[in-house]
């Protein structure tokens, strides 16, 4: 399937349908793995560099969950094609930089995405919508064993999967979700959760990066470390963790509700107004305001209907995804003008916000 | 305020992270910051660039071999990339990897999944390494009996199955 339809089409993750996916966005497992007797990537000199490639693009490619996907070349993907990739998480932004020498495999579902080349010899990704770490990394742990049938991994009995930075020795592994926290942020108690899960070895990202005041109120929670704890216990901390956040940001809806009515009322109408009367939005911006028209249908305000476009807009306003259908390059102006049009017109047969409507309280996570 | 990396010019970028409970403090002047990728926050992990420093240093303290006899790679690019260059580089620099993966992971050992396959070669290959010491063992001691006895293990193992 060429990469065209890729990029064209929505990965599974964006339809959002997994479990807590209201307030968990998606889950994603990397296992870092590199062949035995080759230089790591970064050393490797090119030829080299070529023949682990093709090495290992033939044994993937033999794979039955891969029997539906796209291989392709880095030099084959322009820069455009890449952003769009790293938009959707399907590359990393390292991998985007490489040229002749790598190259990314992604199923058909794109929750299955196969650096070749990046910092490692294999970056293995599964990515999923909602809460689902544990299905997650058995997708990626079953292609993992598959793979050492075919390749031989570097290995240590004593560290475990050597990896080019030591920070990944061991499992190799980096389980991640992506979390909408608008209320926790609006309440102030976001910089306390962060400053709780860093306590117990786990790392809090923005979405694009470090920093507390995240994009579009969304936040990465990961685990640091991968020496010294088997896989599954690191996803069962995770997973309990990040549980516990869930329950804490729908307790801090539920506040909101019950004592700032009027300021949160107050955001979600403001939002509202502005990204169906703007004709010029930055992507922080948008960001930020879709956030709260997410938490609007969260609660209640808008009707189901409206989820999915709001899903889309995250995705369809970020800089690359915004000028995939364009022919030229965009200026910043152009692109905020266009990303205003997009919004405007997506929202043009939308309800007013129903604000006698909101849930009373938002049920408490399962579980 | 001078870089921390360059040790040169005065320090404008001031970088914080908690890990653990334990704050750790990076100041890096404009052209470090930039190199280090700080200037551009998405493809930055500051425990990265930490573990470039902290390494050069718990690599030079254990004065270990200056170059990895399989892949070239030394102390130096360590220091510069915070990256190794090739799995047996682990082998080589394992005196100052030793305590830098201490105080960066939870443990010093790995306790999860283990590749069946390569596992097996492993063991095998251990097999044949002890089988070959008996041997010269027994052949020192003069004792043919048990000499004959190992050279037939060997031969066997040798048989691929």
């Amino acid at each position: 399937m060429p990469i065209h339809n890729i990029l064209t089409n929505p990965g599974e993750w964006l339809r959002g349908d997994g479990p807590h996916n209201q307030i968990v966005i998606s889950s994603r497992v990397r296992l870092a793995r590199n062949l035995r007797g080759f230089s790591f990537p970064g050393w490797a000199k090119k030829t080299e560099r070529l023949q682990i490639l093709e090495t290992i693009k033939a044994r993937v490619e033999e794979l039955t969950e891969m029997a539906d996907a796209h291989s392709v070349y880095s030099q084959d993907l322009s820069a455009l094609e890449k952003q769009v990739l790293v938009e959707r998480h399907l590359i990393s932004r390292e991998h985007a930089a490489k040229g002749v020498g790598s190259a990314v495999v992604l199923n058909k579902r794109q929750t299955l995405s196969i650096m070749i080349n990046e910092e490692d010899h294999l970056r293995l990704q599964a990515l999923r919508s909602g809460l689902q770490l544990k299905s997650v990394f058995k997708m990626i742990d079953k292609v993992d064993t598959a793979l050492e049938e075919r390749l031989d991994f570097a290995f240590h009995p004593k560290l475990g999967y050597l990896t080019a930075c030591p920070t990944n020795v061991g499992t190799g592994m980096r389980a991640s979700a992506m979390l909408h926290l608008p209320a926790l942020v609006m309440s102030e108690q976001i910089n306390q959760v962060i400053q709780a899960v860093n306590k117990i070895g786990l790392a809090v990202r923005g979405l694009y990066g470090e920093g507390t005041e995240a994009l579009g109120n969304l936040f990465q929670v990961s685990n640091q470390t991968t020496l010294g704890e088997k896989e599954d216990e690191i996803i069962a901390r995770l997973h309990k963790v990040i549980e516990q956040i869930l329950e804490h940001e729908q307790n801090a809806r539920a506040n909101l509700l019950q004592k700032q009515a009027t300021k949160l009322l107050d955001h979600i109408g403001r939002g509202y107004g502005i990204l169906r009367h703007a004709y010029s939005m930055s992507s922080k911006e948008a960001l930020n305001l879709l956030s709260f028209m997410k938490l609007g249908i969260d609660l209640g305000f808008f009707n189901e209907q409206c989820r999915q476009p709001i899903d889309e807009l995250f995705m369809e306003t970020q800089p690359a995804h915004l000028q995939k259908g364009t022919q030229q390059k965009l200026a910043a102006e152009e692109r905020d003008a266009l990303r205003a049009d997009i919004i405007r017109t997506k929202l043009l047969n939308f309800p007013l916000p129903d604000l006698r409507t909101a849930r009373d309280q938002p049920t408490p996570p399962a579980e | 305020m001078t870089c921390d990396v360059c040790k040169n010019n005065q320090a404008t970028v001031f970088l914080t992270q908690i890990v653990e409970g334990k704050m750790q403090k990076v100041n890096l002047c404009e052209s470090c910051s930039k190199e280090k990728g700080v200037s551009d926050p998405t493809g930055f992990a500051l425990a990265d660039l930490l573990l470039g420093l902290g390494a050069a240093q718990e690599i030079e303290r254990s004065g270990g071999m200056q170059k990895c006899p399989t892949c070239g790679f030394s102390q130096a690019d360590f220091k510069k990339t915070g990256r190794l260059g090739c799995s047996n580089c682990y082998e080589t620099f394992n005196d100052g990897l030793g305590g830098l993966l201490k105080q960066m992971h939870k443990g010093t050992e790995h306790v999860g999944k283990v590749p069946q396959r390569l596992l097996k070669s492993l063991e095998r290959e251990n097999q044949m390494k002890e089988l070959q010491r008996n041997l010269r063992k027994a052949v020192a001691n003069e004792d043919y009996e048990s000499a004959a006895q190992i050279r037939d293990q060997i031969r066997e193992g040798e048989v691929p199955n």
